[in-house]
């Protein structure tokens, strides 16, 4: 689904080689400060390599149109993006941003909330719920607009353990029964090991290792 | 109608009293602002002597180039008064920006004003063409200079806002819509409080001006409603024009949000 040659980014990323694969689950560890954000952010063009080659679905990430391609290839932030707001309208920018016209009832939310774990009414305030509930709010969002590819960048760190492993599970499980691909920054070598197909691991802006579980 | 009262020298002078009576307290408060107080009048009163001349050659020797380059001049004093007050380095881009909207939004305000509304004759009558042009020339600077601080501002505190909102799919317009709209909001601000207030708070300067020199009020005021119209227009047009073209600086082509590189 995506491929690197030779891809550099400023002096944070040198990467020979990577590939990720099509509904696969992929996660992305590493030490703070490796490059694992910056790498995520080439996936959607959130931001453009220096040299290199990047393809997506066999196309050159250079002639596919960003915007477009956002649409498909959504990234959920390291820290969520809360807007002013009720959760339901939280959960409906999304639409609006990527302006699909997709019709969706307070049902469907609800749904949607429940997936991800958060017991929270529609009409709450989203800036008075707390920082992990706002980073399950933040996806929930995302699972909204039924992506392709989900980049998630520690879709879990401010979850204790026991709902993180919920919440991940769950995510995985709605991606292989929707056949959609994830691509996943954790920096729970569990989470890693549990439920990823590949695991990448980044190292001082380098790819360290990337293939089936990780023995070290 | 009264005739005017001419005011003869000495009476300008007895005006100065005042201001060395202000400097007077000012010394006994210890308040160190004497110095500024004494280059500001005199500042005052040299700019105020020269361009009094300068109108009344102007007027005498009518004549369209001296009308057109005044407002040359004008145009380039006001655009690098808006870089000066703006804080922080302002990229190249948007100085050619800030230039074009105040020169377009200024420029066909005031054609719409002179040849539609008052319609002078000659064209370039410089008794109507620079006092107005003066205004909304101006005005304009001061909103754009508020909205130019604003959009920066936004852009830079609002940054992982728009770049969330970048991730969901939404086009740079739409990521910064809501920068665009308060930098806009705050520039035109000013213009509609002083709208407000406007006969009842205060009685603008142009309308006092024409008053004292004998103008019926009535008059005054119609040219006060004028001009305000083309105040309005004026500053909205250029911090429309501005906004609409300064958000795109901070996206590069590939609808990448572009902040701390170069
Ligand atoms: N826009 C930028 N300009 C310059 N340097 C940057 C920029 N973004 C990130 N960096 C640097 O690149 C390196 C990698 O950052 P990145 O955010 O990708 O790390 P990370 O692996 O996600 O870390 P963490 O686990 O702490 O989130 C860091 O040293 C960071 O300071
Ligand atoms: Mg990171």
């Amino acid at each position: 689904m995506f491929s690197f040659e030779n891809v550099k980014y400023k002096n944070i990323l040198n990467i020979e080689n990577l590939h990720i694969e099509k509904n696969k689950v992929t996660c992305i560890v590493g030490e703070s400060g490796s490059g694992k954000t910056t790498l995520l952010k080439l996936f959607n063009k959130l931001i453009s390599p220096d040299s290199g080659i990047i393809k997506y679905m066999d196309k050159y990430m250079k002639e596919v149109d960003s915007v477009e391609l956002r649409r498909e290839v959504v990234m959920l932030p390291q820290s969520p993006a809360i807007y002013e707001g009720t959760v339901k309208e939280n959960l409906l920018i999304g639409l609006k941003f990527s302006e699909k016209k997709d019709v969706v009832d307070d049902n469907n939310l609800k749904e949607i909330l429940k997936e991800v774990n958060l017991n929270k009414e529609l009409d709450e305030d989203a800036e008075k719920i707390s920082g992990g509930e706002q980073q399950r709010l933040a996806l929930g969002r995302i699972i909204l607009l039924d992506p392709n590819v989900y980049l998630l960048d520690e879709p879990s760190s401010a979850l204790d353990e026991e709902t993180e492993h919920l919440v991940i599970e769950k995510m995985v499980e709605h991606v292989r029964k929707t056949n959609k691909t994830l691509i996943m920054v954790t920096h729970t070598k569990r989470i890693a090991e549990e439920f990823g197909d590949n695991i990448i691991e980044v190292k001082k802006g380098k790819i360290l290792y990337q293939g089936g579980i990780a023995n070290e | 109608m009264n005739s005017i009262i001419e005011l003869s020298i000495m009476q300008v002078g007895a005006a100065y009293i005042f201001s060395l009576i202000v400097l007077i307290i000012v010394k006994v408060r210890g308040i160190s602002r004497e110095k500024e107080i004494i280059v500001s009048t005199i500042r005052m009163t040299l700019q105020l002597i020269f361009t009094g001349y300068v109108l009344v050659y102007i007027f005498e020797n009518m004549n369209p180039w001296i009308t057109v380059l005044v407002i040359l001049a004008m145009e380039l004093f006001a655009i690098q008064n808006i870089y000066k007050r703006t804080k922080g380095e302002l990229s190249k881009k948007m100085k050619t920006i800030i230039a074009g909207s105040m020169a377009a939004g200024t420029l066909v305000s005031l054609i719409f004003f002179l040849f539609i509304v008052i319609k002078i004759s000659p064209w370039y009558n410089p008794r109507y063409f620079i006092p107005i042009a003066g205004m909304l020339i101006g005005n304009s600077m001061t909103g754009i200079s508020l909205g130019v601080d604003r959009l920066v501002d936004g852009m830079k505190s609002k940054k992982h806002m728009v770049e969330s909102s970048l991730m969901l799919g939404a086009t740079p317009k739409i990521a910064s819509k809501e920068i665009v709209d308060n930098a806009f909001d705050s520039a035109i601000l000013p213009t509609i409080n002083s709208m407000v207030g406007m006969g009842i708070v205060f009685l603008p300067g142009m309308m006092t001006g024409q008053i004292l020199s004998g103008t019926s009020p009535v008059t005054a005021i119609e040219y006060q409603i004028a001009i305000m119209m083309g105040i309005l227009g004026s500053v909205s047009l250029t911090v429309i024009l501005f906004v609409q073209l300064g958000y795109r600086t901070f996206f590069n082509s590939e609808d990448q949000l572009i902040l701390d590189d170069e």
